[in-house]
C-alpha cells in the first residue's frame, strides 16, 4: 500500500478546521469512498441504459465478458475461454497508457500540482520512441528497446518539466501551460508524421505515417499471438512503475519533500526545501511516466505511429486523470482504477460487445458517462476542499496579525 | 446559592469519542443575565461540551434543560431555534456581503415574496446596533471592517435570531486588547439586557475580569464552579491544570560566551515593499536569551524572517558564528545553525497532515541518520519520533497521528523538539507560547531555558511582555524598526512600555 496502512488513532482534537478533517477523511476513509464513487457511477451508468430501453445487468454482464475479465473464472472453457484470452490480452494492453498516464497525474497530484498534460507528454514519448524505433536498427536487440524506451521517458519529462520549470519561476499555472503544451504536442507530432512531413514513411506517400520500427526493437510478446496484439512485456514495465512510484513517494528523500510542498509550500520553504525546484522535478517525473506509456504503446504492439494515435487515441490520457483520481494517488489505487478503465474501454468496444444486449455505438459512450461521473464525483470533494480553502486564504489575508493571545500569568 | 430557575441546565452530561473520554459526567448551569466562563486548557473538552449544547454532537450521557423543560437538540438549527446562539473562533461571514446582509442571511426581509428588502435589513440591523450599542455600519462590506467588528457581526447575528443565550468560543483570541476590551463592554451591555452568556477561555485574567462565575474544566471533568469575586490567578490555574504553576520562570543567572548571531545595519521590506526594518543590529551571544520587546507590527516578523532565510534583506549583513550568512536560503541556515521557532505553527512551524514523525524528520531527512543518497528509511524516522515523543512529553498521539490533530501545546512540543534536537548554535523563537494554555507555555520556558543552559544563544520575539521580562537575560526594544534601547529584566514594566511606544529614545545598542 502507498499510504501508510493505520488509520489514525482516534484522537478527538477539539476546532479542527475542515481541510484537516477532510484530510484525515480521506485517509482513514481507505478504499470505501472510492468504492461508493465507482459504484454510484455504475449505477447511475446502469440508469442510462434502462433510459433506452435495455437492461443494464445485462449489459454490464456482458461488458464485463467483452473485456476478457471472464477468463480469470475456472468454468469458462473452450472457444469462449479462447475469446476471453484475447480479450483479456486487449484489455492489458489498455492497462499500460492507463497505469502510466494515471501515475503522470497522481506524481503531480502529490505535489499539489494538476498535470492535465498527460497527452502532450505522451504524445512527445510516442514520437520519440518511435523514431528510436525506426533508426539504430543495427543495435542489437535489448539495447535498442531501452535506449527507445529512454529516450521517450525522457522526452515525456522534459515535455512535462517545461510546464513545471514555468511554474516555478515565472508562477504559470500548470493547468494552464500543459493544455497549451499539448495543442503544441498535437500538431508538431501531427506536422512530423503528416502528408510530406519530414518523419512520414515515403515510400507510402499517400498515407499519413510514420516508417515500421525496426523489428528487433519489438517488446516481447509473452501472452498470446505476436501478430494479432497479443500482450507484450512492457504489461510488466508498467506494473515496475507502479512499484517505482511507491518507492519514490515513500521511500527517498525526493518523496517527502514532494508531499511536504504538495501538503505546505510555506512549511517545507521553512524547513529548509526548495519549493521551486520541487515544482520542476514533480512535473519532469510526472511527464516521463507519460513519455514511457507512448515508448511502450509503440513497442509493444503499434509499430507503426499515425495521426490518428496522435490526434485521437492519445485522449486515452484523460482518462488517466480519472484513474489516478478514483485510484486516491496510491499506487495500489492506479492499479485498480486501471483496471476498471481498461475493462471498461475494451469491453465497449464494437468488437467486443454483444451487439445483441446493448449496442456498441452507444457502449462507448456509457463508458465516457462512467468515467465523467467517477470525475465529477471525486472532482465535486475536492472543488469544495479548494473553494474552502479560498475561503480561508481570503480571510487570513484579511486578517491583521491575531492579537497578543495575553498569557494567563 | 442555588438559583431556583437556571435559564439552561447541563446535567450529567458524557461524551466518549474512540480513545477519549471528552467529557465526563459534566454538571453545568447559566443563570439569566450573567456571564459565566468555562475556563480549561486547551484539549479539556469545553468545546465539546459546547458543540453538544449546541446540537453539533449527541451526548452519550446526560440532560440539556432549558428554562426548566428538558430539550434535545439534533443539529444547530434546533439550538438556534430555541434561542442559542454561537460565536465560533473562526468566523463565518461572507466578505463580500454588507454588515446588515451578513446578519440576516438565512431570515432575510423580502419584498413580494423573493427580493431582498435591503432597506428594512438595514434598518433592523442598526436598531440592533443602537439598543445593544454596537458600533457598526450595517451598510459597510464585512471585507472591509476589522477583526473586532466582523466578530460584533457574528454576535449580531445571534441576537437577530432571537438568542438569550449565548456562547462565545475563545472570542479574544483573535483580538487586539483594545478590541478586547471593547467586546467586554458590548458583553456587559448584553448583560444587561437579560443576555446569558458562556465564555469560553482559557485566560485567566479576562476571566477574573469578564465573567460573574467560572467553571474549570480539566479532562473533560468539572473541578469547580466558583464566583469570579474572590476567585485568585492561583487558585484557578492550579484547578486547570492540576498543579502549582510556576508563573515565574526559574534560572539561573546567564554565562554568555561569544557572539553567535551578529546582525548589523540590516534594512528589509515587507511583503508591500515597504522598509520596516530600518538599519537595526544586535547580538545574541552564546547561553544568552535575548528578548526583543515590541508592539506587533513593528519589524519584527520581517527582522525574523530576514534572519532564518524566508526574507531577503536589502541591506545589512547576518552573521552567524562569524560566518556571512545574509542571502542564503533556510537550508544552508539550519545546516549553520540556525533554528527557528517559527511565528505561525500551522502554516510554517508544521505539515498539518504529515505525521508526527515526519514533521519531526523535516531537517533531518535529509542528513545520513535518516537517509543515503537521497535513500529515505522511515523505520528510523519512527524510531527516532518515538523517542523524542517521549523526551519532549507530546500527548495525543504517536509517530503515525497527522499532526493537524494534535492540540495546539502538543504541535508546539513537536516542532520545538525538531527545533533543538537539530542541535542548533542559536535559536530564533518568534511567539513561541502564542495560543498555548497555561501547562504547554510553562513547558516551552522551560525548554528555551534549557536550551540556553547547554550554551545555544536564543532570540526571543514576543509581543507578551510578561514573557519578554520573565524569560530574557537582556531585552531589547523594538520600535518602528529599530532598536530603540537594551534594559536589564529588571526594567520596570512602565520604563519598557514608554520605550515601545516610542516615548523614550534609549540609546543605540552598538553593534
Amino acid at each position: 500500500m502507498s499510504e501508510p496502512a493505520e488509520t489514525p488513532e482516534a484522537q478527538v482534537p477539539e476546532r479542527v478546521p475542515f481541510a484537516q478533517r477532510y484530510a484525515l477523511w480521506q485517509r482513514s476513509g481507505g478504499i470505501a469512498t472510492p468504492l461508493a464513487t465507482a459504484i454510484l457511477a455504475f449505477v447511475m451508468g446502469g440508469m442510462v441504459v434502462l433510459a433506452t430501453g435495455h437492461n443494464p445487468l445485462q449489459t454490464y454482464r456482458s461488458i464485463f465478458d467483452g473485456s476478457g475479465l471472464n477468463w480469470l473464472f475456472p468454468w469458462v472453457s473452450g472457444a469462449a475461454r479462447d475469446t476471453a484470452a484475447t480479450d483479456l490480452q486487449e484489455t492489458g494492453l489498455l492497462m499500460i497508457p492507463l497505469i502510466l498516464t494515471g501515475l503522470a497525474v497522481a506524481f503531480a497530484f502529490r505535489c499539489g500540482l494538476f498535470n492535465i498534460g498527460g497527452q502532450g507528454q505522451y504524445i512527445v514519448g510516442i514520437v520519440t520512441g518511435t523514431q528510436m524505433g525506426v533508426w539504430l536498427g543495427s543495435v542489437p536487440g535489448p539495447v535498442h528497446v531501452f535506449i527507445a524506451i529512454a529516450a521517450a521517458t525522457l522526452a515525456g519529462g522534459l515535455w512535462g518539466g517545461i510546464a513545471g520549470f514555468l511554474r516555478a519561476t515565472v508562477g504559470a499555472h500548470e493547468v494552464i501551460s500543459t493544455i497549451m503544451l499539448n495543442w503544441i504536442a498535437i500538431w508538431v507530432g501531427t506536422y512530423l508524421i503528416g502528408f510530406g512531413g519530414p518523419l512520414q514513411d515515403h515510400s507510402q506517400p499517400g498515407v499519413p505515417v510514420s516508417r515500421e520500427i525496426a523489428p528487433d526493437a519489438h517488446l516481447h510478446v509473452f501472452w498470446g499471438n505476436p501478430f494479432l496484439q497479443g500482450l507484450d512485456i512492457g504489461f510488466f514495465i508498467a506494473l515496475a512503475m507502479l512499484v517505482v512510484y511507491w518507492l519514490l513517494i515513500q521511500r527517498t528523500t525526493l518523496g517527502f519533500e514532494v508531499r511536504a510542498v504538495g501538503f505546505s509550500p510555506e512549511a517545507a520553504r521553512t524547513a529548509g526545501m526548495g519549493v521551486a525546484r520541487n515544482y520542476f522535478l514533480a512535473m519532469a517525473i510526472s511527464g516521463a511516466f507519460a513519455g514511457m506509456a507512448g515508448a511502450l504503446d509503440i513497442l509493444g504492439w503499434q509499430f507503426r505511429l499515425d495521426v490518428t494515435t496522435i490526434q485521437i487515441a492519445s485522449q486515452m490520457a484523460f482518462t488517466g486523470i480519472a484513474v489516478a483520481l478514483l485510484g486516491r494517488n496510491t499506487a495500489v489505487g492506479t492499479l485498480l482504477g486501471a483496471v476498471l478503465f481498461a475493462a471498461l474501454i475494451n469491453g465497449t468496444s464494437t468488437a467486443n460487445l454483444d451487439p445483441n444486449v446493448f449496442p456498441p455505438q452507444l457502449a462507448g459512450n456509457l463508458t465516457r458517462i462512467i468515467q465523467g461521473l467517477v470525475v465529477l464525483f471525486i472532482g465535486a470533494d475536492v472543488l469544495i476542499l479548494y473553494v474552502w480553502n479560498l475561503r480561508r486564504k481570503v480571510k487570513i489575508r484579511r486578517q491583521p496579525p491575531a492579537a497578543p493571545a495575553p498569557v494567563a500569568e | 446559592m442555588e438559583d431556583p430557575t437556571p435559564v439552561l441546565e447541563l446535567r450529567g452530561i458524557s461524551k466518549q469519542f474512540p480513545g477519549v473520554l471528552a467529557n465526563d459526567d459534566v454538571d453545568f448551569d447559566l443563570r439569566r443575565g450573567e456571564i459565566h466562563a468555562l475556563l480549561g486548557e486547551n484539549g479539556a473538552g469545553k468545546s465539546t461540551l459546547m458543540n453538544i449544547l449546541y446540537g453539533l454532537y449527541k451526548p452519550d450521557a446526560g440532560e440539556i434543560r432549558l428554562n426548566g423543560k428538558r430539550v434535545s437538540f439534533g443539529s444547530a438549527s434546533d439550538a438556534i431555534q430555541a434561542g442559542v446562539g454561537m460565536v465560533h473562533q473562526h468566523f463565518m461571514l461572507i466578505p463580500v456581503m454588507t454588515v446588515a446582509e451578513n446578519v440576516v442571511l438565512g431570515t432575510e426581509p423580502r419584498r413580494g415574496g423573493v427580493f431582498l428588502d435591503e432597506r428594512a435589513a438595514e434598518r433592523r440591523v442598526s436598531e440592533m446596533a443602537r439598543t445593544f450599542r454596537f458600533s457598526v455600519d450595517p451598510s459597510a462590506l464585512v471585507e472591509d471592517i476589522g477583526v473586532g467588528q466582523q466578530q460584533r457581526v457574528e454576535i449580531m447575528k445571534a441576537l437577530y435570531r432571537n438568542a438569550d443565550i449565548l456562547i462565545l468560543d475563545e472570542p479574544t483570541a483573535v483580538l487586539t486588547p483594545q478590541e478586547a476590551s471593547d467586546l467586554f463592554e458590548i458583553l456587559r451591555t448584553l448583560r444587561r439586557e437579560g443576555i446569558s452568556i458562556i465564555f469560553i477561555s482559557h485566560k485567566l485574567n479576562e476571566v477574573l475580569e469578564i465573567a460573574d462565575r467560572i467553571t474549570v474544566l480539566r479532562r473533560g471533568r468539572v473541578i469547580e464552579t466558583v464566583p469570579a469575586a474572590g476567585a485568585t490567578h492561583e487558585g484557578l490555574a492550579r484547578a486547570m491544570v492540576g498543579r502549582d504553576v510556576l508563573l515565574r520562570v526559574e534560572k539561573s543567572a546567564a554565562n554568555p560566551g561569544a557572539a553567535i548571531l551578529t546582525v548589523e545595519n540590516l534594512h528589509v521590506l515587507d511583503d508591500r515593499e515597504l522598509e520596516t526594518v530600518h538599519g537595526l543590529s544586535l547580538e545574541v551571544k552564546a547561553g544568552e536569551i535575548v528578548g526583543i520587546a515590541g508592539i506587533d507590527g513593528n519589524g519584527q516578523s520581517e527582522l525574523v524572517e530576514a534572519i532564518v532565510g524566508l526574507r531577503r534583506p536589502t541591506e545589512g549583513r547576518i552573521l552567524v558564528n562569524g560566518q556571512v550568512i545574509t542571502r542564503d536560503d533556510p537550508k544552508h541556515l539550519i545546516e549553520a545553525g540556525v533554528g527557528h521557532i517559527p511565528e505561525d505553527r500551522h502554516r510554517r512551524g508544521l505539515v498539518l497532515n504529515f505525521t508526527v514523525a515526519e514533521n519531526l524528520s523535516l531537517h533531518e531527512y535529509r542528513r545520513p541518520t535518516e537517509s543515503r543518497f537521497g535513500w529515505l528509511w522511515p523505520r528510523r524516522m519512527i524510531t527516532r519520533a518515538r523517542k523524542l515523543i517521549g523526551d519532549y512529553d507530546v500527548r495525543g498521539g504517536g509517530p503515525n497521528t497527522t499532526a493537524g490533530s494534535l492540540s495546539g501545546g502538543n504541535q508546539q512540543k513537536v516542532v520545538i523538539a525538531r527545533e533543538i534536537e537539530s542541535e542548533p548554535d542559536v535559536l530564533v523563537a518568534a511567539q513561541p507560547t502564542r495560543g498555548l494554555d497555561v501547562g504547554a507555555i510553562e513547558y516551552v520556558h522551560r525548554r528555551l531555558v534549557q536550551a540556553r543552559d547547554a550554551g545555544k544563544g536564543v532570540l526571543l520575539v514576543s509581543l507578551e511582555l510578561e514573557e519578554i521580562r520573565s524569560l530574557s537575560d537582556r531585552i531589547l526594544v523594538i520600535y518602528e524598526g529599530r532598536i530603540v534601547g537594551e534594559y536589564t529584566p529588571e526594567a520596570s514594566e512602565e520604563e519598557l512600555g514608554l520605550a515601545m511606544t516610542g516615548g523614550k529614545r534609549g540609546e543605540e545598542v552598538p553593534a
